[in-house]
């Protein structure tokens, strides 16, 4: 399939990545190389075939409602780029 | 042209576990800032969610409750977007697979209506964190405590037309996670709050207008503000030739408005996708009965039977079966003292009187079932009068277990009083005084026997057994 | 005593006979990192004083009795992206440049109740996305063969520091062949295990459900008695297995007598596949086969169909998993952006490279709206169709023997020109990781240029011990794996 540049723009906004000009031509036509290579997969028939998720056949892995010991305050907040004594700090979410 | 509304919920419920759904933390509200906090519910790198068990016993009682079909096998998936309150930046929660379907659940509204609210699914999922806005407004502080509190998401059909259905429909979810001890249903905590979808056609009509979504309402009386409001925009539109567009709106409560959220806002796209850290859950039929079994009488269905047994009023039953704690005082009461018509006669002038006097929710009423029905025993066997029972009861409703009836009753000398001489004198007494009253009542005035009745009563301070007072009373105006 | 020359179970041998202490053997592995780490760029952090801290504690551990694991005393260095508490773990990615846990993964637990001393952290290509090691943001990691050519990826400089001598014994993370492909560039061995049999927790995600942690190592007993660490049931990672688990080292017989070997022809026909590289791992077959293994050749259906159904797939969650990273909680975040909305995207355009970035557009393009069918879920059906072939091979054969990558390692600065070339060179390593399967890479031989390469036996999922034997037996009728390159 042929990747537009607005298939581009739009999986990068909904990943928060910004391109620019010359990167929006790049990866427009990186990733039409790579999704006509992924293409490939329409010659597999599938019918029949549930999709798979799950690498391994484990099922019902639970644990009991129990509690332990959360962390310390600190420990949460100490790689934050922006905090203070309480909280983590963000730019105002509501306009 | 006459509209009609139609409006569909999502209803999220906390539920009530010890811990958060996919790790250890303490699920308790009201934690200092970022205290209830781990690696695993902050999204931290490398962390990865293990599902609790509880969660899913939750959830299926629910469903059961809900009348839902289960899902025998169920997966989660995540749900992908970003906001600061979603620390992994997905929210783990049930699209293709949810573990119930298809129920139902039958409300009756004030009005007196009936209907059956049909669920299209319910779903596990995590919670978000808390934002708190700085007052000059320029930054906001994220507190994760509350990521990771397991949520149900019960999808219903659109099948309301009116206020009173939604709130009728809510009374009673709220009831069944009460009796089946899932949620506290706090609304005031967060822990119970609705998405209303609602679209409005011309009457008669049987296609779905264009919807709208307000999103994470928490009262009843903002719930029906909003669809009255959101009621009467979409019809003023739509009567002025405009067009509904599809979108979510923020419902502000202050304001009592709905407003528009920006468009790129409204477009979403969650790609969702199999969560592939958590292993698939197979539920077995044999689980599925067990729950069937252990399944509580629910509100209806203990009213019924108080009806029944208990030769009560269906209103009446309705009262005390609307909070489980007091459906299960009032019937543990009357096992202990065989007198329902009596225990009723305390639970519903004395007991919700004090509650709503001194605003008690029913889960902080502290009086045992025990304890009440010893307090009857002193009335079944004329030791107090009902009189003289409303301050013993006082007593026992803010009392501990170890309050002592007896020794109170003794101490501020609140036995009946059944001399008959000394009640007989205490008539005279009172007769002589108002000898008015005597005249009118000798006239005719019949009636006023209850004064001289309620005379005698406040001189003997309410202990006198009141059928010989009646008796004396009638007696002494004759022969006047 | 030099322990350079020795393997991780020889010198935990030597350590605990008291031929040399803990602390001798970490300041040989430090000294001859930090030398040679200017040429190869392994490794992104060393920590020198808080490893012969921590040396001389275990070393009185091991003289009182209390630590009786044979690679107890024994240096180890492992992939920055798996956590170690306290110390830097970077991902290769200016995103988490000054990422410091404050938890260990459950390998590094594990490793460290068996006496193991860590000492330090190695370079890999950025997030794991990678085939070169080129994608890291601290920096190409050079082969020790060759410092022109690259060392693989994306644990490159696990593999490096091995074959450098730099190393005794490391933990890489394999997601498509990320243990294997770089084994076989430095000539040493790489082993994948089973999906769910090393817990993945504080393994900082990739791709979920390919993610696995393996060593890589001088030869099979050294990965089989790093397995006996590792591997378990973890309660902190749903998808690690409940199972008996083996003794891996004690299971080792060398002996291949009646194992049978399928070699998928499909892999040998492929247009890219050296010619040198073909003949030498058909000559590795031939050398199980002399020991009396049974070699037949099969046809492996899905061979063109595995390459793009994991790309799919390992984007897909990695677009998910690498959400996270939006300068609010860790990790690189722009300062000066004013709103909510810029400072995500700023920060995440700024904090990630290109592969990253790439890898993260194309996930999120195959799960979104109008795509997620003919991609996404396309892709899952493959992986279900593989799986199922995948059951029939292997109720026919024992094992499968095939090359790891189809050449030697490139130069550097040629592969990432190409992305798309750069996947398609996967395409022998990622069917293990599709259908969990556990696969070894042993080096094999060199090719005329001098480099190292590998050939790689695969196994049903968790007969991980079978795949680790038949590598044991290759390797005591050969000797490439003692070979190792030093730092040159």
């Amino acid at each position: 399939m042929y990747i537009t540049k607005d298939v581009v723009l739009n999986a990068a906004f909904l990943s928060r990545i910004k391109l620019d000009e010359k990167e929006t031509e790049e990866m427009q036509k990186q990733m039409s190389e790579i999704v006509e290579f992924m293409d490939i997969l329409n010659q597999v028939d599938t019918d029949d075939n549930e999709s798979l998720m799950h690498t391994s056949e484990i099922t019902n892995v639970m644990r009991e409602d129990e509690t332990s010991p959360s962390y310390e305050r600190e420990d949460i907040l100490k790689n934050a780029p922006c905090r203070n004594e309480e909280y983590f700090v963000v730019p105002k979410t509501v306009e | 042209m006459k509209w009609e509304t139609v409006i569909g919920l999502e209803v999220h419920i906390e539920l009530a576990t010890k811990t958060k759904i996919f790790c250890s933390c303490s699920a308790a509200f009201g934690g200092a800032p970022n205290t209830q906090c781990c690696p695993v519910c902050t999204g931290m790198p490398g962390s990865l969610p293990v599902f609790n068990k509880k969660v899913l016993e939750y959830a299926v009682r629910t469903g059961l409750a809900l009348n839902c079909d289960i899902t025998r096998y169920c997966r989660f998936d995540r749900k992908n977007y970003f906001y600061p309150d979603l620390p992994r930046a997905y929210q783990i929660s049930q699209l293709y697979l949810p573990f119930a379907e298809n129920g139902f659940v039958d409300i009756k509204t004030r009005s007196g209506k009936k209907s059956r609210i049909r669920i299209h699914e319910i779903h596990m999922e995590d919670d978000a964190g808390k934002l708190v806005h700085s007052v000059e407004g320029e930054f906001t502080y994220l507190d994760y405590n509350r990521c990771g509190i397991p949520l149900l998401e019960i999808v219903s059909e659109p099948d309301f037309r009116e206020t009173d259905e939604v709130t009728a429909y809510l009374t009673k979810l709220k009831s069944v996670f009460e009796y089946l001890g899932v949620s506290d249903c706090r609304m005031e905590e967060g822990s119970m709050r609705a998405d209303v979808n609602l679209s409005v056609r011309p009457e008669g009509s049987s296609k779905l207008g264009t919807r709208t979504e307000m999103k994470n309402i928490n009262s009843f009386r903002a719930i029906e503000r909003a669809i009255a409001y959101e009621t009467k925009r979409q019809t003023e539109v739509l009567e002025n030739g405009g067009k509904i567009i599809q979108e979510t709106r923020r419902w502000d409560d202050v304001k009592g408005q709905s407003f528009a959220m920006r468009s790129k806002e409204n477009a979403q796209d969650y790609r969702y996708f199999p969560e592939p850290d958590i292993p698939p859950l197979y539920i077995t039929e044999d689980e599925i009965n067990h729950y069937r079994e252990v399944c509580p009488e629910f509100a209806d269905e203990k009213a019924e039977r108080f009806v029944e047994q208990m030769n009560l009023t269906e209103e009446d039953a309705e009262i005390i079966t609307a909070s489980k704690k007091l459906a299960d005082l009032f019937e543990g009461t009357v096992k202990l003292c065989r007198t329902p018509s009596e225990v009723r006669f305390w639970f519903m002038s004395q007991l919700l009187y004090l509650m709503n006097e001194n605003n008690i929710h029913a889960d902080k009423v502290t009086l045992t079932p025990e304890k009440f029905a010893e307090f009857i025993g002193f009335i079944n066997s004329g030791i107090i009068t009902r009189q003289t029972g409303r301050e013993v009861f006082e007593q026992i409703f803010f009392g501990d277990e170890n309050f002592d009836i007896a020794a109170y009753i003794k101490g501020n000398n609140l036995e009946q009083v059944e001399d008959s001489g000394l009640i007989e004198a205490t008539v005279q007494e009172i007769l002589t005084a108002n000898p008015k009253a005597v005249m009118q009542y000798k006239n005719g005035e019949t009636k006023i026997s209850g004064f001289f009745v309620g005379q005698v009563m406040k001189k003997l301070k309410g202990k006198a057994d009141p059928s010989l007072v009646n008796k004396a009373v009638a007696e002494a105006l004759d022969k006047a | 005593m030099n322990i350079l020359n020795m393997t991780a179970l020889e010198t935990g041998a030597a350590i605990k006979n008291g031929k040399i202490s803990s602390p001798e053997v970490v300041r040989q592995v430090l000294d001859a990192a930090e030398t040679g780490n200017g040429k190869t760029n392994a490794y992104i952090t060393l920590c020198r004083e808080k490893a012969l801290k921590r040396a001389e504690e275990v070393q009185k551990k091991i003289k009182s009795g209390e630590l009786l694991s044979p690679l107890a005393g024994v240096p180890f260095s492992v992939k920055d992206n798996i956590c170690t508490r306290g110390v830097k773990t970077t991902c290769a990615s200016r995103m988490l440049e000054n990422f410091e846990p404050v938890y260990n993964a459950t390998v590094i637990d594990e490793l460290e109740k068996a006496g193991a001393v860590i000492i330090g952290k190695l370079n890999m290509d950025e997030f794991a996305m990678g085939s070169t090691s080129e994608t890291s943001y601290f920096g190409t990691v050079r082969n020790p063969w060759n410092n022109d050519r690259v060392a693989g990826g994306s644990s490159g400089g696990a593999a490096a520091a091995v074959s450098g001598k730099m190393a005794l014994a490391t933990l890489g993370t394999d997601t498509g062949g990320s243990v294997r492909q770089p084994a076989a560039y430095c000539g040493v061995t790489g082993f994948k295990p089973s999906y769910g049999t090393v817990s993945r927790f504080g393994l900082i995600a990739y791709a979920s459900s390919f993610d696995q942690i393996g060593p890589i190592a001088h030869d099979a007993a050294d990965c089989a008695a790093i397995m006996n660490i590792i591997s378990g049931k973890d309660k902190k990672d749903g998808t690690s297995l409940d199972i008996n688990y083996p003794d891996f080292l004690s299971s080792l017989t060398g002996d291949v007598k009646g194992v049978r070997i399928g070699i998928p022809a499909e892999c040998y026909s492929n247009p890219e596949l050296d010619t040198e590289v073909a003949e030498k791992t058909m000559a590795a077959v031939s050398v199980l086969q002399k020991s009396g293994a049974c070699v037949e050749e099969f046809s492996l259906p899905f061979f063109d169909y595995a390459v793009p159904a994991y790309y799919i797939i390992a984007s897909a969650e990695a677009s998910s998993n690498l959400s996270r990273y939006d300068g609010v909680k860790y990790g690189f975040r722009s300062d000066d952006s004013g709103s909510l909305s810029n400072m995500y995207c700023d920060s995440r355009s700024m904090g990630f490279g290109s592969e990253v970035k790439r890898r993260i557009i194309l996930g999120t393009f195959v799960l979104s709206s109008g795509y997620y069918d003919a991609y996404y879920q396309k892709a899952l059906k493959v992986k279900s169709v593989i799986m199922k072939k995948t059951a029939e091979i292997f109720s026919k054969y024992d094992l499968v023997m095939c090359p790891v990558s189809p050449a030697t390692a490139p130069e550097t600065g040629k592969s990432l020109v190409n992305p798309l070339k750069m996947y398609i060179s996967d395409i022998y390593t990622v069917w293990a990781n599709l259908a969990g399967l556990p696969a070894i890479s042993l080096p094999c031989g060199f090719d005329s240029a001098g480099m190292p390469l590998g050939v790689q036996i695969i196994g049903p999922a968790l007969s991980d011990v079978k795949v680790l034997d038949a590598a044991h037996a290759y390797q005591k009728h050969t000797d490439f794996h003692k070979k190792y390159a030093g730092v040159k």
